[in-house]
């Protein structure tokens, strides 16, 4: 046990529901102009980067119809890649939940006898909790990404998909190397600026020493192809390439959703993933690895003994649902969030998810079950405007999920849970929506009591007050209500046309 | 020609001028408008915030209320693209579900059938200018279902750009939604909140006395946060503007 506390706490189950937490954000002035600065920054960038290539629409249909069919036949896709795997001196294990897969990867690395490992940045691995469960078992893991590590260093929780740290500012950053980095290893060089070169060399150096004494590395991965059981991370940095390349032991924990058939498909994604991600025509560094290296006993690069952690944790469940299954399509480019100006409103811990924005407001629900508080109230964080369908490379239609999964909270319906098909009911406090909707369609049907009721506010509309009670109070804390005019359309029509006196 | 006018339940309660101006607009471009008494709500507040169920009878309602007109135009890009987008979608589930054939195809047969105001005009009836006056500096906001849900591009500027005495400037962040998304104003007020006084401040900086839209729904959240501010620029539906002439001016 080192002793040490390693940081960025998982997600809690009791999370607020996004309203609430959204509450703090938006009241956070620093917190929105770093949201805000970053995510115009990158979407600008990124529009212009699409915009060089002629093809991408096709590049677009092409992804998702690559993503739609390897689904569709998923399992005989991951049977295949276990036999490729299998066949380059790999070992494949198959994890139904995060428990599973972290019971996995501990027992590995204890078997290597190792009390500490290098991470590249993984969604999977956050998604699971493996950081505190590694911990719990004595193990220290240290993330290397250049933003993980200034999250972990801070206590902190991932905000974004690629840019984990955006919420953070340089000064907030210099102040998070200079107060933690002695904790952890080689401290931050004295005096330390808040420039970014000097930031990065601090990292540089605090990582380096990680790198060379670390056995074990844990990773996570972009693609994985099923006929030759290649390994792909996309990534900015090389710190990745690092974990991939040194240490003895590689143990990669991968959603079975990331599995592509040929290596001929990553083409599309090699185009479509860095423009839509980091608005880059390619990322700095792309690495595949099959299995071992040549190392096995000899020369050469790359580990020699390789755990490939096949994660299910929900991801079969999402796929039986019919319109659901399409967040399984998605890359992780993050395109989505950068545009969403609900996310850059709220901030990404909103979201109670590792997977925040309009993509993490779909997945989220799929995979956890809409039962507690801030996955039931996940499908409503969004305007529904429609801007992340638009950006979105593999053509997710994340409206349409939300309003399906607005319809599961609110008036229940069947779900997939541990492969069991069940009916949910309704989720609680939507009694008095409920009603309203019903007592709403009630009158909208009946266009004679409809116009009773709009010359009944007519008549009262002197009295209406400034700021109403009850539900009505959330619209009224901030804004004036329309003024009710002394005729409706209807009555108008009636005078004017049909009845004309 | 004679086209139906759907005039969306927002605009019957609380913004009957929006209508009045679309009868008028119509009108005076040679199309004899009429209003069948049976329609209502197009069901979106229901839908949108996941009680399909309830909407099933608007959709009927709805649909049946239009039977037989070759032309049904509305002054609402949101309540367009949901009868446009939604309605094929849930008579296909509720078919599914085995509730008969019969909601889907009439969902079918509307859905084509149905056009936004500024559609109507530059598509159908094949118009830019329709001889409007409107002596003032406005700015647009594209609603997100009218640009985003039915692609109408850049035809509101065009009907804009062509009004006599208008001066019609860009509003930065234009095609970033206003923060109104249905019940999400009032599920989410404080990034709804947020969002909208972005909106409004961009359109202050333009120098725009008036922020015009295409969707009432969004600009009773954008006039409303206006008003509390007590700002100088005022929320107006796109029909009112195109409707007004030198003769008969904006009341």
């Amino acid at each position: 046990m080192t002793g040490t506390h390693l940081g960025m706490p998982a997600f809690p189950a009791a999370a607020p529901a996004f309203p609430a937490a959204a509450r703090e954000a938006v009241r956070d002035e620093g917190l929105r102009a770093n949201l805000r600065h970053a995510t115009h920054t990158i979407r600008d960038k990124r529009r212009r980067a699409v915009a060089e290539l002629e093809d991408w629409d096709r590049l677009r249909a092409a992804g998702r119809a690559v993503k739609d069919h390897t689904l569709r036949h998923l399992d005989r896709y991951l049977l295949q890649l276990e036999e490729a795997v299998t066949a380059a001196g790999g070992t494949v294990h198959w994890a139904a939940d995060a428990d599973e897969a972290n019971r996995i990867v501990t027992d590995l690395v204890r078997a290597t006898g190792e009390r500490e490992v290098v991470k590249v940045k993984s969604m999977a691995t956050q998604e699971i909790g493996l950081n505190e469960a590694l911990e719990a078992a004595g193990i220290a893991a240290y993330e290397t990404d250049l933003a993980e590590l200034i999250v972990q260093l801070g206590h902190d929780r991932p905000s974004h998909i690629l840019v984990p740290a955006i919420h953070r500012n340089r000064a907030e950053i210099r102040d998070i190397f200079r107060a933690e980095m002695g904790g952890w290893g080689r401290a931050a060089p004295e005096p330390l600026g808040d420039d970014p070169r000097e930031l990065a060399e601090a990292a540089r150096l605090h990582l380096r020493e990680k790198f060379l004494r670390a056995k074990v590395a844990v990773s996570g991965a972009n693609f994985m192809v099923a006929e030759t059981g290649t390994m792909v991370v996309f990534e900015s940095e090389g710190n990745g390439r690092m974990c991939l390349t040194l240490p003895e032991t590689l143990i990669s924990v991968v959603g079975i959703e990331k599995v592509v058939p040929t290596f001929r498909d990553l083409e599309i994604f090699l185009q479509t993933l860095p423009r839509s991600s980091t608005a880059e025509r390619m990322n700095p560094y792309t690495t595949m690895w099959t299995g071992l290296g040549p190392s096995r006993g000899a020369d050469g690069d790359g580990p020699s003994a390789f755990h490939l952690v096949l994660l299910d944790n929900g991801r079969t469940d999402t796929l039986a649902d019919e319109v659901g299954r399409q967040a399984l399509r998605c890359i992780r480019c993050s395109a989505c969030l950068n545009v969403c100006p609900v996310y850059e409103r709220a901030g990404g811990h909103a979201y109670g998810s590792v997977y925040p924005g309009p993509i993490g407001a779909i997945l989220s629900p799929q995979l956890r079950g809409t039962g507690s508080a801030i996955d039931a109230s996940l499908p409503y964080a969004s305007t529904l405007c429609g801007a992340c369908y638009e950006v979105c490379p593999v053509a997710i239609d994340i409206p349409e999920v939300l309003v399906h999964l607005r319809e599961r909270v609110a008036q229940g319906g069947p779900v997939t849970r541990g492969g069991v098909r069940v009916t949910l009911r309704p989720a609680d406090g939507h009694t008095a929506e409920r009603a309203a909707m019903r007592a709403a369609r009630l009158l909208l049907d009946r266009p004679g009591a409809l116009r009773a009721a709009e010359r009944l506010l007519a008549r009262a509309r002197r009295l209406a007050p400034r700021r109403l009670p009850g539900a009505g109070r959330a619209w009224t804390d901030s804004r004036e209500l329309p003024t009710v005019p002394a005729e409706s359309f209807r009555d108008w029509w009636a005078r004017e046309r049909s009845d004309p006196r | 020609m004679r086209a139906a006018l759907f005039v969306t339940c927002v605009n019957d309660a609380l913004y009957p001028r929006t209508g009045i101006a679309v009868v008028r607009l119509l009108e005076r471009l040679g199309v004899a408008v009429d209003f069948p008494a049976a329609q209502s709500c197009c069901g979106q507040p229901q839908y949108n915030t996941g009680y399909r169920y309830e909407t099933e009878p608007l959709v009927r309602r709805t649909a049946r209320a239009f039977a037989g007109y070759p032309y049904v135009v509305t002054p609402s890009g949101s309540c367009a693209a949901m009868i446009r987008e939604h309605y094929p979608r849930i008579g296909r589930k509720a078919a599914a579900e085995g509730r008969g054939g019969e909601l889907a195809e009439a969902a079918a047969s509307l859905a084509p059938r149905v056009y936004e105001l500024t559609e109507f005009l530059v598509d159908v009836l094949g118009v830019t200018d329709v001889g409007a006056y409107f002596p003032h500096t406005v700015t647009y906001h594209p609603s997100c279902h009218g640009l985003r849900g039915l692609g109408l591009g850049d035809r509101p500027r065009r009907l804009l750009a062509a009004v006599k005495g208008l001066d019609l400037v860009e509003l930065p962040g234009a095609e970033e939604c206003c923060g109104f998304g249905g019940t999400f104003a009032v599920k989410n007020p404080d990034v709804s909140t947020a969002m909208g006084a972005d909106k409004i401040a961009a359109a202050a900086g333009t120098g725009a006395r008036v922020l015009c839209g295409a969707d009432n729904s969004c600009l009773a959240h954008l006039d409303g946060l206006l008003r509390r501010a007590d700002s100088p620029i005022r929320a107006l539906h796109l029909a009112e503007i195109l409707a007004a002439t030198e003769e008969e001016p904006l009341p």
